[in-house]
């Protein structure tokens, strides 16, 4: 009874060692394509490898974001910025924030997040983000509508809109203003999604 | 019971959500678009069909008193082997899918059939009745996930036909149970006729 027991195990651990070595290079190829498109995504075009060249700076709160340096012959023609906030809807969201050296932003991807499918999610869409672009976040604050500020806010998913603005705000605060994000970005909410 | 019989019970007659209502808490949570429900469905059904063949084959060695844990190492054996190549392979679906394949391991059809099914008939029955049931499982996930695709968001399969949101609730949870409940009861009711 053990022993059957211990073979099928052994059976399954070996297959499983095996899938685990047949597929690690593709999912490293596929995190680090994912990294790299985002980059391409958010930064004029460049000519070196930003993921060599990455560093990174701390924000106001002791945490630190990746840096990606975009270069064209060694002028810098933009920054990415590996930012997140903890105040969307569902937890954690992760952006790739792109600016142009002079703050403006050039454009952001969204990385990671658990917004509600079909609300939140639509933050990665163009008919939100683009509003973003070309802006730059000293005179456009990056706060919604209804805190008063210049940001269409998605229906229904002002939190995560909210969130959003975060990301970008500690994302820019951390680059540009040498770690002075202060962990706000207009009034706190009291209401719900 | 013949070959055919075996294979297409698993669409009507004994369908996994429809009429059994197995596995209910994947199907309300991934079935937010019709990609996604049937995303799920496919993976599940290799799931299904693999954990089959093996235990079919396996049921001769295996003592009685150890039947469960065993099947249960087999099944999550194939979890993590589906787990693994999505994630090489499907990086967007296996994202919004998120924690749900790894909870296929616990998915009341996987280990139903084994143990119902595929520890007592030939593996060839065996093979089929985890198509039939695993096909089953996508098609009513596939239909449940535009209904709530088409009614939340005005689109199928990402196409959309209708400008402006959907009703909203179709996408989020309530909208799950809704949905499947009138489902369920269309079924039944044709069942009755």
């Amino acid at each position: 009874m053990a022993l059957a027991l211990t073979l099928i195990a052994m059976g399954a651990s070996a297959c499983l060692a095996f899938v685990y070595e047949l597929t690690k290079e593709p999912i490293a190829r596929t995190v680090l394509n994912k990294k790299t498109e985002a980059i391409r995504q958010v930064v004029p075009e460049f000519n070196n490898d930003p993921n060599a060249e990455m560093f990174r700076m701390p924000t106001m709160d002791g945490d630190s974001l990746e840096i990606y340096p975009a270069k064209v012959d060694d002028n810098t023609v933009g920054y990415a910025v590996n930012t997140y906030t903890d105040k969307g809807f569902g937890g954690k969201i992760s952006l790739m924030a792109g600016f142009k050296p002079d703050g403006t932003i050039f454009n952001i991807a969204v990385l990671e997040h658990k917004e509600t499918p079909g609300l939140g999610t639509k933050m990665s869409e163009p008919s939100f983000k683009d509003q973003f672009m070309e802006k730059n976040p000293s005179d456009f604050l990056l706060i919604v509508k209804n805190d008063g500020g210049p940001v269409d806010a998605i229906t229904a998913a002002t939190i995560s809109s909210r969130a959003f603005c975060d990301a970008v705000q500690r994302a820019y605060g951390t680059l540009f203003s040498g770690g002075t994000y202060d962990g706000t970005s207009g009034p706190s909410d009291t209401e719900s999604q | 019971m013949n070959q055919l019989q075996n294979f297409t019970k698993g669409f009507f007659k004994e369908n996994p959500i429809l009429v059994l209502v197995l596995g209910a808490c994947p199907t309300l949570a991934t079935t937010t678009s019709a990609l996604n429900g049937l995303g799920m469905g496919i993976a599940t059904t290799f799931v299904l069909i693999c954990s089959n063949i093996v235990v079919s084959l396996l049921a001769g060695i295996i003592p009685d008193k150890v039947r469960i844990p065993s099947f249960i190492v087999i099944i999550a054996s194939f979890v993590t082997i589906v787990d693994l190549f999505m994630q090489a392979y499907v990086p967007t679906l296996y994202e919004t899918l998120g924690i749900f394949i790894p909870l296929i391991v616990v998915n009341c059809i996987v280990l139903g059939r084994a143990e119902a099914f595929a520890s007592k008939n030939t593996t060839l029955s065996s093979f089929i009745d985890g198509a039939g049931m695993g096909l089953g499982f996508t098609m009513a996930l596939g239909i449940l996930g535009s209904i709530r695709e088409i009614l939340g968001n005005g689109s199928v399969f990402g196409y959309k036909f209708i400008n402006g949101d959907g009703i909203l609730i179709f996408i989020l949870a309530p909208g799950a149970f809704i949905a499947l409940g009138y489902l369920i009861g269309f079924i039944n009711s044709l069942k009755r006729t």
